[in-house]
Order: C-alpha cells, then sequence, then structure tokens
C-alpha cells in the first residue's frame, strides 16, 4: 500500500506528498520531516515572502481604478466571483423550473407544451474557464494531429526534412498576434454557414492556437524520430517489417519520449496564445473575461483580472503536470529523470 | 552444392566521401559451407563489418556480390539474420515481445499457439525462459545479449551473422556466453559468421578464422583452418599445444604482418600507460 501510493507519486509528481505518506506509515520519522519540511516548508514561506512583498507594492501603486489590490482584495474578488457563479445557476434552475411549471399547467389545461427556451444569461468566469480549456484542447489536439505524422515523416527522409525545415523556422517565431488578422479574415471568408455548428470566434481561437502550438510538437517529433538507433532501424530491415508495422511499433515508441516532450511545450505554448487569442478574437473565455473587465474599468476590475492572472497560471501548471505524468508513464526507461 | 553453399564472389565496395569515394573493401572472396562456423578477425575499421552488412544485404557491392543457396543477396531478409554487437534489442518490449515480433514475422502461416511455443522454445534455448517477462533494461547485458541471439535465432536464418557479439561483455560473462554458443552449435548446427576482437574467442570457436588485412581497400590476407575436435572444452584445451599454435598464427599475422600503424611504440606507449589503452596495443603488447 505503501509502494504503491509512494509511486503513484512519483510518477504524478506530487513527489511533496511522499514524506507525508511515509509519515503515516511511521516509516522513519525523523528522517521524514526533514524531507517534508525542504519540499513543502520551503515553498511555502517562499510563498508568504512572495504575498507579503506584493501586498506591500500593491498599497503604493495607485491607478486610475484606485489601489492595485493586494493579495486580501483579490481573494474577495475570487470569492464574489463564486458567488456569482451560484446565483447564476440558480437564476438558470429557477428559469428552467418556471417554464416545467407553465408547461405542466398548459398540459394539465388540455393544451400543447411550449418548447423549452434555452437560457441565454451571460457566462460566468466558471464557464468562461471551461470555454477556454475546450478550445485549447481543440486547438492542441488539431496540432498534435497535424505536427506528429509530418514530424514522423521529416525524421524519416533527410529530403523532405531539408524541404520544409525553412518554412518551420520562418514560421516558428511569429507571434499568435500577428497570425489572429489573417486567420479571422480566412475564417469569415471560407466558414460560412447559417446554422454554424461552432461559433465563429471559436473557430478562429482554436485555429490560432493550433497555429502557434504546432511547432514545438513538429521539431521534437523530428528529432526524436532522426535521433532513433539505427541498429534498431537495421532489425526493421533485417525483418522486414512493412511501413505500417515499422512506424508503430519501432518508430514512435522508439520517439514517444521526444514527441511528448514536443507535446508538454506545444500545450504550454497553446494556453499561452489563447489568452491573447481570446481576448481580440471575443471567443467567451479566460482572454474575453480579461478583456471585457479591462474595458468595463470599475473598482472591481483589478482585482478579478488578478484573480485570472492566478487562475491563468494555476490551470498552466496543471497541465504541465498532466503531461508529464503522461510523459512518464508512456516512456519506457524509468530510470530517466523528467521534470 | 553444399560446398558453395554461401559465396562471396569478388566484393569491393565503395563509399563516397567529401574527398572522393573511399574504398574500403577490394576483391573479398570466400566461400561457405553449410553448417561451417567462420570467425573474421582484423583490427578494428579494416571493414570486418562491412562484409558481415553486405552479407546480410543492409550494404549493396560496389563491385561483386553475395549468393547465398544460389540466389543473389540484394536486399536484407530473416535467412540472414544479425545479431548486433550492442543487442539493439526493443527496449519498450519485453525479452519475450522482442523475440516474438521476429517469430510473428517470420512464421505468418503458423498459428498463435505455435509461435508462441516457437518463441518460448527459442528463449529456453539461450537459458532466458527465466525472465522473458522482463524488459531489457532490467536485465543485463550478458542476458540481453542472449535474447538478442534468440531473436536471431528464432527466425531460422540460412546464416546466422554476428557482429562483435560478445564484444561488450566482461570476460567472464563472455566466455559464459561462448560456451552457451557452442552448445546451441552443437545442436542446431547453424552457419555462423562471426566478428571479434578476441583471439581465443576466434580459435575456440571457429571451424575457419579469416584474418583480413588492414584497410583501406582491406581484403583477406589469410585463412587459418582450425582443426580442432569438437565438441571444444575451454579448459583442457588451454594446455594443448595445437590450439595454442593457432593461437600463435592469428597472433602473428595481426601482430607482425599486419600491425596497425597508428599503434604507439613502446614510448609512447609507456606515456599513455596509465590511461585506457586500446585493445589492439594491448595485445600487441602481449605477443612481443
Amino acid at each position: 500500500m505503501l509502494n504503491r501510493s509512494v509511486r503513484f507519486f512519483e510518477l504524478t509528481g506530487l513527489v511533496w506528498l511522499i514524506p507525508i505518506a511515509n509519515l503515516l506509515a511511521g516509516k522513519n520519522p525523523k528522517q521524514q520531516l526533514t524531507n517534508l519540511a525542504t519540499s513543502v516548508g520551503v515553498p511555502m514561506i517562499a510563498f508568504l515572502i512572495f504575498l507579503l512583498m506584493w501586498s506591500v507594492a500593491a498599497q503604493n501603486v495607485k491607478t486610475s481604478l484606485g489601489n492595485l489590490p493586494g493579495p486580501v482584495q483579490t481573494w474577495e474578488q475570487f470569492q464574489g466571483l463564486v458567488v456569482e457563479h451560484n446565483a447564476a445557476r440558480e437564476r438558470e434552475a429557477s428559469f428552467y423550473q418556471r417554464q416545467d411549471e407553465r408547461n405542466a399547467k398548459r398540459v394539465a389545461e388540455g393544451k400543447e407544451a411550449r418548447a423549452i427556451r434555452p437560457y441565454t444569461g451571460a457566462p460566468t468566469f466558471f464557464d468562461q474557464i471551461l470555454t477556454s480549456l475546450y478550445t485549447v484542447f481543440v486547438g492542441f489536439i488539431i496540432a498534435s494531429l497535424i505536427a506528429i505524422p509530418v514530424g514522423i515523416v521529416c525524421g524519416l527522409n533527410n529530403t523532405i526534412y531539408a524541404g520544409l525545415n525553412p518554412l518551420i523556422q520562418i514560421f516558428r517565431p511569429v507571434s499568435p498576434l500577428a497570425w489572429l488578422p489573417i486567420v479571422t479574415m480566412v475564417v469569415s471568408a471560407l466558414y460560412v454557414s447559417d446554422d454554424p455548428l461552432f461559433a465563429k470566434s471559436f473557430v478562429i481561437s482554436a485555429f490560432t492556437v493550433t497555429l502557434c502550438s504546432l511547432w514545438p510538437t513538429l521539431i521534437n517529433t523530428t528529432v526524436g524520430v532522426a535521433t532513433m538507433d539505427k541498429d534498431l532501424i537495421n532489425v526493421c530491415r533485417v525483418l522486414r517489417l512493412n511501413w505500417i508495422t515499422k512506424i508503430f511499433k519501432v518508430v514512435i515508441p522508439a520517439a514517444l519520449p521526444m514527441i511528448f516532450t514536443g507535446l508538454r511545450l506545444s500545450l504550454g505554448v497553446g494556453w499561452m496564445v489563447l489568452i491573447a487569442a481570446e481576448m481580440l478574437a471575443q471567443n467567451p473565455g479566460l482572454g474575453k473575461f480579461v478583456w471585457d473587465e479591462f474595458q468595463n474599468g470599475s473598482s472591481n476590475s483589478l482585482g478579478r483580472i488578478l484573480v485570472a492572472v492566478f487562475v491563468i497560471g494555476i490551470i498552466g501548471f496543471i497541465l504541465d503536470r498532466i503531461m508529464l505524468t503522461l510523459q512518464k508513464a508512456v516512456s519506457h526507461d524509468k530510470t530517466q529523470e523528467i521534470r | 552444392m553444399s560446398a558453395h553453399y554461401l559465396d562471396i564472389s569478388g566484393v569491393s565496395i565503395e563509399f563516397p566521401t567529401p574527398n572522393g569515394p573511399f574504398k574500403a573493401l577490394d576483391n573479398v572472396n570466400l566461400k561457405i559451407a553449410q553448417g561451417e562456423f567462420i570467425s573474421l578477425i582484423g583490427h578494428s575499421g579494416c571493414g570486418k563489418s562491412t562484409v558481415l552488412n553486405i552479407v546480410a544485404g543492409l550494404y549493396n557491392a560496389t563491385q561483386g556480390g553475395v549468393i547465398l543457396q544460389g540466389k543473389e543477396v540484394l536486399q536484407p531478409g530473416p535467412d540472414r539474420a544479425v545479431v548486433f554487437q550492442n543487442h539493439s534489442l526493443f527496449p519498450w518490449l519485453s525479452c519475450y515481445d522482442n523475440v516474438r515480433l521476429a517469430v510473428d514475422k517470420c512464421m505468418k502461416n503458423k498459428s498463435k499457439a505455435e509461435r508462441h511455443e516457437w518463441t518460448e522454445h527459442n528463449l529456453e534455448l539461450v537459458h532466458m525462459g527465466h525472465a522473458m517477462h522482463k524488459r531489457p533494461a532490467e536485465i543485463s547485458g550478458g542476458m540481453k545479449q542472449r535474447v538478442g541471439i534468440a531473436r536471431a535465432l528464432s527466425m531460422q536464418p540460412k546464416v546466422l551473422l554476428m557482429d562483435e557479439p560478445f564484444g561488450a561483455l566482461d570476460a567472464l560473462t563472455r566466455a559464459h556466453m561462448q560456451d552457451s554458443l557452442m552448445e546451441i552449435q552443437t545442436e542446431l548446427n547453424n552457419t555462423v559468421i562471426m566478428i571479434t576482437h578476441d583471439v581465443d574467442e576466434a580459435v575456440l570457436l571457429s571451424d575457419r578464422i579469416v584474418m583480413m588485412t588492414n584497410g583501406p581497400a582491406a581484403t583477406i590476407g589469410e585463412i587459418l583452418k582450425v582443426d580442432l575436435e569438437r565438441p571444444r572444452e575451454r579448459l583442457s584445451l588451454a594446455d594443448d599445444p595445437t590450439y595454442n599454435h593457432y593461437r600463435a598464427d592469428v597472433l602473428k599475422f595481426l601482430h607482425e604482418r599486419h600491425a596497425k600503424k597508428d599503434v604507439p611504440d613502446t614510448k609512447k606507449l609507456r606515456a599513455v600507460e596509465t590511461e585506457d589503452t586500446p585493445d589492439s596495443a594491448a595485445d600487441s603488447n602481449a605477443a612481443a
């Protein structure tokens, strides 16, 4: 039980939980407490120092919207957003309840029930988080579906790599803000339908994420495939494996650690790019939330934006941890240290 | 027919380099009978591996060619299985799956149960039955090489090609592996071409030792027939005058007639003694 939980914590990167697990099992308590102090104590102290400096600095910065909010005000804004979210959920529930009651009455009177109208209240902060996550994953998955196969081809074939490499190097450093106007115009021109499956703003944001998160995966996959042990390729040749077997049974497993390094970087880039894209494309996500608060200019705005900053950071961190865990789970070299 | 089971005739190979073509091999001729165990020995860089790779079909000769059982070798195939020096097992597959991949490829028309049995049989043959579900990272270097041999044997090759199979192993493990290989050879009577740096290994295992001159444009310098009765026994051979005579023959070839030119002379050798001396230098010391 102890060993299994320790393995799980190691795999998920929650290494600071290991001393606690050991402590609960009563294994060498003195050592565990020292470990705990370094793995939890030190970061906690650093964070407290950061909060202190933040609150002192915030008091001394005056803006047109009042003082820059400190940690306490930011926390209050967060609570306010939770309250708003719950209130919106209640309104939504009662909105549907009223319709149901009205319909029940109509049926009892022998009339036909009316169709249920959907709730159209503004999305809350937490709805916007979900929208952002959904958008980033759609963009990221499309990018991966393009980047991994192209990367494999580039890694296996020097001629194709030589042809594509200049293009990759040129497009890789382009900022999402430069892509966005073009993507917007192209999507507006091509994505015309009376009953669109996805909102235009969503398509634009997701596609911008795709364009920017393509490159890390593409480059890392290429390198991973190109640097694989040549003898393994020779084994494939001796066995006369057909190319499908070769790619799925040999090339992809061999390059998987590098592919995952690329995917991890891509998801990080994608999440960063998304906020900017949402601001400009008005996709109802965290970026739009920040933009709206900025335009709104109430005394709460700066606090709310700071809440968004922390939420964006923490979600980015969690996404990276998830990718790290996946990377460790699929890596065949368990002794390798992945950070 | 059996006299020309495998026929390497007039093989030359050139590699393009920025300074014009580099001729690695020149007119290599060798005829091998079925069931024969051949060792290729020579200084490093003399093109032993190139000969092996040409027989495997991984390289194509510029001139000449290789004929196996009346068919020209043009591309690699499982009938010429290769055991690579650094084992080259797929690290993400268990030992069993590594062998099974080859079995699945070579015995497509057999049932699943037969293929499973054949995989296990080959792993048992190299004494790896107890660890067949471990991954390569979890077993020792010698065990990995055993699995590599099992994988090659499972293809039932017409010729088994071994590229310094025990070069990366320590002396004790190597001796153990050589005994295992002799045991398997007695049982299966494979045709084998093995590259080695180790004179004792060559004499102990081979029917014939093919000694190669130094490159560039390396070729076969001399062929030594080893007439020792099988089964051979490492300990009793140590004092056997015939065995020592063969051993001396190979050493003389390597270190007198075809000494490597870049081997440091005695003065230089003394200066580098504290560091890792290259194998060939150490051997030449022993011979002198």
